[in-house]
């Protein structure tokens, strides 16, 4: 054995130990809560994995349920959906949407890419005290008009208001229902060798107009948020791929790279990403340049990602195309049996590397 | 976006990549150490050793400010920040480095005021609109940003911004380079310059690299093309028997520098006798504090800080990670007990340090995927 090659087998040596330490169950061991984990990557999944789902898990549970957008419940001969999320974002309003909108859409969102047509929702308001009633009430048909939009009812709500100083403006929780259709058989371990990875359009877009909106670079750039519901999309795909398409997500906190590592990990495949197919808007892709952030980590707010077998992705994609808002939805990348569990990259320069786990916070109170 | 994208170009990349495997002598096998951390990440983002013939080896080099901060520092700005009416700012990447208990990013934790900037200027502005409170920026970097601290202060100063003070930690990159160069079991063929550094500094510092040491120093960009470029200027230098300080990055270096930047340097800066490098031990004459015209901004004078040395952690190895002597994964603790989210050393924590460059962007096992 040559000393290059005694080198490299050591160097893999390492690499399996690190890849065997990190597959097993994450331990929650921090001190305090920091933001990072509210950001979607690593230390929010040890805060998920290592806290809730032990505490919540029934006996027998498997831990994947708890990996995916929303959480099923049969009723008799029904199946539904249920998620609950609550949104936190600063500013209240940015370029195109606000609180209100974006906590319609981010429940019926969770829904949708679950497979299941949003049908009710509630509304819980927690309200700071000396908020403006303008504001209020802005954010209030804000919610209204989303729901209408998206097509589901508001059929119970709370307000709870706290001292000035104790929450920032105002905080929204919404939790939704919804009926799984019956073409969706979508779970998060279906991906195989093979699958092809779709996005519904260009990434990083929320994100972007969130950090733009704070002022807190000397940055101006015509960036709006991608909020939008997302079942048109889910609809149009379960009718071209029916039970070719292997699972859904949406994009939102960590970004396109954080839901694809999550997806590696549970079916303990790898998914190799196509830099050069991934379509960014020339806007967002200049804010993060000069940010130094990767839009793939950046959170969107009306982005799915698709897994389809080979042989149905054009028809997804084209089906995806014609939705509005999806126009530029894209292939951008595949399934391969080896490394499981990692997202690798082809870079456009040519060159190969890692999309690993988001660790830390770049940008805290996105959604 | 212009005149990035033309840089990052597939096509050309193969053809310079096709010119670097034609240079290289297939007998030999080629170390080139980049200085900068801006490149070992920009090395490891666009997967350039995927584009370079297996005879040329890339070494990681000391240039990631973040670093070759010890702990006592880190300690030190973590005594400012915990202070009534303090506003302590910093950028991104320092938040998350260990000091002997604590990150920057766990004192915010429990209550300190720590901010994350882009810019001193913007350290300047919180100042400005906080009269009331002392705002404090924790400086980092080596002649890069060296200048934009000292024009900061140069305008806190015209200002009378009074509330406003600085942690000056600005390091000089020829020091431990000199280091380097004298270690007996050397092994490098060439360096690649540090492009950002030598925008401010120019060519010169570096003539004696080639003069004392007989080792080429080609000066390069930061974009994929202009590294490969740099590698294939170096072996060529290296094929022809030439050895001099070239530069590649001739659309923003001058072989002067920049003249403007170094007198404002010369005019709020002074050398500090001796500064700790992390992993790297005193230095002397390697990093600057602020002159006596400045020493009213100076809050290393302002405040009491503990300014206690704290030793490495002894299974940390960053010392000879910084110093291209052993590769991230050949350190004992890299993936393991040190990973980018509890991170032991300093290399695991910058985007530019060596580890977190190799853990993010280079964890893969090369030869068995075939993507």
């Amino acid at each position: 054995m040559s000393p290059e090659s005694a080198t490299t087998s050591r160097e893999q040596r390492v690499l399996q130990i690190i890849e065997t330490a990190r597959s097993k169950a994450p331990r929650f061991r921090d001190q305090q809560v920091t933001l990072a984990h509210g950001a979607g990557g690593k230390a929010t999944r040890t805060l998920i994995e290592g806290l809730l789902v032990p505490a919540f898990a029934p006996p027998d549970g498997g831990s994947l349920a708890a990996l995916a957008d929303a959480g099923t419940i049969a009723v008799d001969s029904m199946r539904l959906a249920m998620t609950t999320d609550s949104f936190v974002v600063k500013p209240l309003r940015f370029p195109g949407g606000s609180i209100g909108e974006l906590a319609v859409n981010g429940t019926v969102n969770d829904l949708s890419v679950s497979g299941a047509r949003p049908r009710a929702l509630t509304v819980s308001l927690i309200l700071e005290e000396g908020l403006a009633a303008e504001t209020l009430k802005a954010e209030v048909e804000a919610i209204a008009q989303a729901a209408r939009g998206a097509g589901v009812e508001v059929v119970a709500g709370d307000t709870k208001v706290v001292e000035r100083g104790a929450a920032d403006g105002m905080y929204i929780c919404t939790t939704g229902i919804g009926l799984i259709d019956g073409r969706a058989q979508l779970a998060p371990d279906r991906l195989s060798a093979g699958d092809r990875i779709l996005v519904s359009g260009p990434v990083g877009e929320h994100g972007t107009a969130i950090m733009l909106a704070r002022n807190e670079f000397d940055l101006d750039a015509d960036v709006e948020s991608d909020t939008r519901p997302l079942w048109p999309a889910v609809d149009e795909l379960l009718d071209a791929a029916g039970h070719d398409l292997h699972c859904l997500r949406d994009a939102t906190r960590g970004g396109v790279a954080s839901v694809l590592n999550e997806l590696a990990r549970a079916s303990r495949v790898s998914v190799v990403v196509r830099e050069a197919d991934v379509p960014v808007s020339p806007v967002v892709h200049a804010a993060a340049e000069l940010l130094g952030i990767d839009p793939m980590y950046v959170a969107n707010e009306g982005k799915l990602v698709a897994c389809v077998a080979p042989e149905a992705s054009e028809r997804a994609l084209a089906a995806l195309r014609k939705v509005p808002g999806c126009e530029d939805a894209a292939e951008i990348g595949e399934v391969r049996s080896e490394p499981p569990g990692m997202v690798l990259v082809q870079t456009g320069f040519g060159g190969r590397r890692v999309m690993d786990e988001l660790v830390g916070d770049p940008l805290p109170r996105i959604c | 976006m212009k005149f990035v994208d033309e840089f990052r170009d597939a096509q050309l990349g193969r053809v310079v990549a096709g010119q670097i495997l034609a240079a290289a002598d297939p007998g030999r096998h080629y170390k080139v150490m980049e200085v900068c951390g801006g490149h070992t990440h920009s090395i490891y983002k666009y997967g350039i050793d995927d584009l370079l013939p297996e005879a040329v080896e890339l070494v990681h080099g000391p240039g990631c400010p973040v670093c070759v901060i010890p702990m006592g520092r880190v300690d030190d700005g973590i005594a400012v920040a915990r202070q009534e009416g303090v506003i302590f700012t910093c950028f991104g990447d320092m938040l998350r480095v260990p000091g002997s208990e604590l990150t920057l990013l766990d004192a915010k934790a429990q209550g300190a005021d720590v901010r994350m900037v882009y810019s001193p200027l913007d350290a300047l502005r919180l100042a400005r609109s906080n009269p009331r409170r002392e705002v404090v920026f924790f400086a980092i970097g080596f002649e890069t940003t060296a200048p934009s601290t000292a024009l900061t202060l140069k305008r806190a100063k015209a200002e009378g911004v009074l509330n406003f003070s600085c942690i000056c930690n600005h390091v000089t990159i020829v020091p431990p380079l000199r280091a380097l160069l004298e270690s007996p079991d050397l092994r490098l063929d060439g360096f690649i310059g540090p492009g950002h550094v030598c925008t401010v500094v120019g060519a010169r510092p570096f003539e004696f690299i080639p003069v004392d040491y007989a080792r080429p120093l080609v000066i390069s960009g930061f974009e994929p093309l202009d590294i490969l470029h740099s590698i294939l200027m170096i072996l060529r230098q290296l094929q022809e028997g030439r050895c001099e300080v070239e530069n590649q990055y001739t659309r923003v270096v001058p072989r002067e520098g920049n003249l403007r930047a170094l007198e404002v340097m010369a005019e709020v800066f002074e050398l500090r006798p001796h500064f700790e490098w992390r992993g790297l031990g005193f230095i002397s004459q390697s990093a600057l504090k602020l002159s006596a015209a400045y020493r009213d901004f100076d809050a290393e004078l302002r405040f009491a800080l503990p300014g206690v040395r704290v030793a490495d952690p002894k299974a940390c190895q960053c010392g000879e990670v910084l110093k291209g002597v052993i590769k991230p994964w050949e350190c004992k603790v890299f993936g393991t007990a040190c990973t980018p989210d509890h991170a032991i050393g300093t290399c695991m924590v910058s985007p530019e340090g060596a580890c977190a460059a190799y853990y993010n962007y280079g964890r893969f096992a090369r030869e068995k995927e075939a993507v």
